[in-house]
């Protein structure tokens, strides 16, 4: 199809602005994406007409409230393809999500001699969490090693998943590597020996089709700001006997069934989860940030982000003196691609993009373990969204001969 | 905006201290380490002086960053050598203050010689953490020092 890129991005004026005087190529979006207008309008007209709090009021206004809430879920729920909107969870993040999981389900299933398997590529999010129950427990965390092009070691993964592993812990799209990992296979080698797989999805939803029936995991976690929601909205889907099983780690309004003076119930999930008035405008623009993405479909995102992506990543593999991170076959990639140009610091590459208003990342990008096998501090990534186009993958490229020459210049006249 | 800016930032002074950086390396085990990590980046710079009758005799640095802290370090154990413990942590608050734009005695600018050169890194904020963290280092130490 051909791709209806001016249409989609006279819907995110943001990006039609100066930066350091220079056209802004936004290729900063593993870290956040951008808003639609039809997410914005979502939050002021609720704003506008709707506002008061969730499934307490009698009233009118309460009860709209509480529909477009709700309605919310039913939408990340047919989003994800889960059996049922109380399959969702509403949290802060993707972080809040996996902290659920590590504590309210973690807690449960995992105790002393147990095993807890992830990968050396997890974001610090799906890694702290792990160690930090690891160590609650008394249980060993295990990691799954990278092959040298950046995708996942299988059979690093079957050595380490044994009888010993209660929880699996892996992202579906990494956000250095940027590889678009095997979490089916991964899934099925979990439930053999009886351990739960658990998926950070924060760089794969609005990035590729997710159905969460069909990776058979356990738990998935994303954000809601990682595809044009506004932040401070997440999300958590859980199968439901594991949901019903898992215990609440917030107490307080809405979550509760009966209280006494010494004893206190829960609801159901998902409302057992969701302890306080929630964030009621940020899952309505998660829903509207859904529609939109739905409207030109998952799978034409992803073949339009591959076409950027092939386009990409062979000129920068071209490119004299610049080291690529991850597979070399955009096939295997989702949108992100993390490199060095050699004997320049990341941040010093950084600040130079940005003068030509090219942003992208620098620094470790919160997987620190990785780095440290990478043998590096920090690289620079570049990620890509629906609205990026050629011009954004042209600015970068040029940009980054720009950068080189400044600094090999300026070095030449210094010798 | 071409990259001419980057020249304001890049000088090619601050380039040489960073391609041939003064006092790199670590002082024996007699002397005072203090390591700091800029949490944003991962960069770790460890400083080591050496203080004799309140004064700085030796200071060194080791640790990979990118061209501004590499440079910042340099230059500050240039300005800092033989200066006084008490004198040293003022011009280290001066340098702080200079790099977030705010205005500095003739006297502090002269003494802390080609690192006021990197009065610029205001203009661009992001990388005020790389060019304050050798100092910050070293302001840590002193200060265990005088305790």
């Amino acid at each position: 199809m051909s791709w209806p890129i001016n249409e989609i991005r006279a819907d995110f004026p943001i990006l039609d602005q100066r930066i350091n005087e220079e056209r802004l190529a936004y290729l900063d979006n593993a870290a956040t994406m951008q808003s639609p207008l039809p997410v914005t309008r979502a939050v002021d007209a609720y704003y506008a007409t709707t506002h008061s709090n969730v499934h307490r009021g009698v009233y009118t206004l309460s009860n709209q409230a509480t529909a477009a809430y709700e309605g919310a879920r039913q939408k990340v729920a047919t989003f994800l393809n889960a059996a049922s909107a109380n399959d969702i969870v509403f949290t802060r993040s993707t972080t809040e999500s996996l902290n659920l999981v590590a504590c309210g389900f973690g807690d449960l299933v995992v105790h002393a001699g147990d095993e807890i398997v992830i990968s050396v590529a997890e974001h610090h999010s799906n890694l702290i969490p792990w160690q930090q129950l690891a160590a609650r427990a008394g249980a060993t965390l295990k990691y799954i090693e990278l092959k040298t092009d950046g995708t996942f070691d299988m059979t690093s993964a079957a050595a380490q998943i044994t009888s010993k592993t209660k929880i699996v812990a892996v992202a579906q799209v990494g956000n250095v590597m940027g590889a678009i990992n095997p979490v089916t296979a991964l899934a099925q080698m979990a439930h053999q020996v009886g351990a739960y797989l658990v998926v950070d999805g924060a760089q794969a939803v609005s990035h590729l089709p997710v159905d969460v029936q069909q990776l058979d995991a356990d738990f998935y976690a994303f954000s809601g700001h990682k595809m044009g929601a506004p932040t401070g909205i997440g999300v958590l889907y859980g199968k439901p006997a594991l949901l019903e099983q898992m215990d609440p780690v917030q107490y307080g309004g809405e979550m509760i069934s009966q209280v006494t003076r010494t004893t206190a119930t829960w609801k159901a999930a998902p409302l057992k989860f969701e302890a306080g008035t929630p964030n009621i405008s940020g899952a309505i623009g998660l829903g509207a940030a859904i529609d939109y993405l739905q409207q030109y479909g998952l799978a034409n995102i992803q073949t339009y982000e591959h076409e950027l992506m092939a386009s990409l990543l062979p000129q920068l593999l071209a490119l004299p003196g610049v080291t690529v991170y991850g597979p070399t076959d955009p096939a295997l990639r989702g949108g992100v691609v993390a490199f060095n140009i050699d004997g320049l610091h990341p941040h010093d590459a950084a600040t130079g993009l940005d003068l030509l208003g090219v942003e992208v990342r620098a620094g470790h990008h919160c997987a620190q373990p990785l780095m440290q096998d990478l043998g590096v501090s920090a690289t620079a990534r570049a990620s890509v969204a629906l609205y990026n186009n050629q011009t954004d993958i042209d600015q970068l490229i040029d940009g980054i001969k720009q950068v080189k020459e400044f600094f090999l210049h300026e070095s030449r006249s210094n010798e | 905006m071409s990259l001419d800016q980057m020249s304001s930032l890049y000088r090619e002074v601050v380039l040489d201290h960073a391609q041939h950086p003064h006092h790199r390396g670590s002082l024996g085990p007699d002397s005072l380490h203090f390591t700091l990590e800029n949490p944003t980046c991962g960069d770790v710079i460890d400083v080591s002086a050496q203080v004799k009758d309140g004064t700085i005799a030796a200071v060194e640095f080791s640790g990979d960053g990118c061209t501004i802290s590499q440079a910042s370090a340099s230059m500050m154990t240039v300005a800092l050598t033989h200066q006084p413990v008490a004198k040293a942590r003022q011009l280290i608050l001066s340098f702080s203050k200079m790099i977030t734009g705010e205005k500095i005695s003739a006297t502090d600018e002269q003494a802390l010689g080609d690192a006021s050169l990197l009065a610029s890194v205001a203009e661009f904020p992001a990388r005020i953490k790389c060019a304050t963290l050798a100092w910050h280092a070293l302001d840590e130490l002193l200060q265990k020092e005088e305790a």
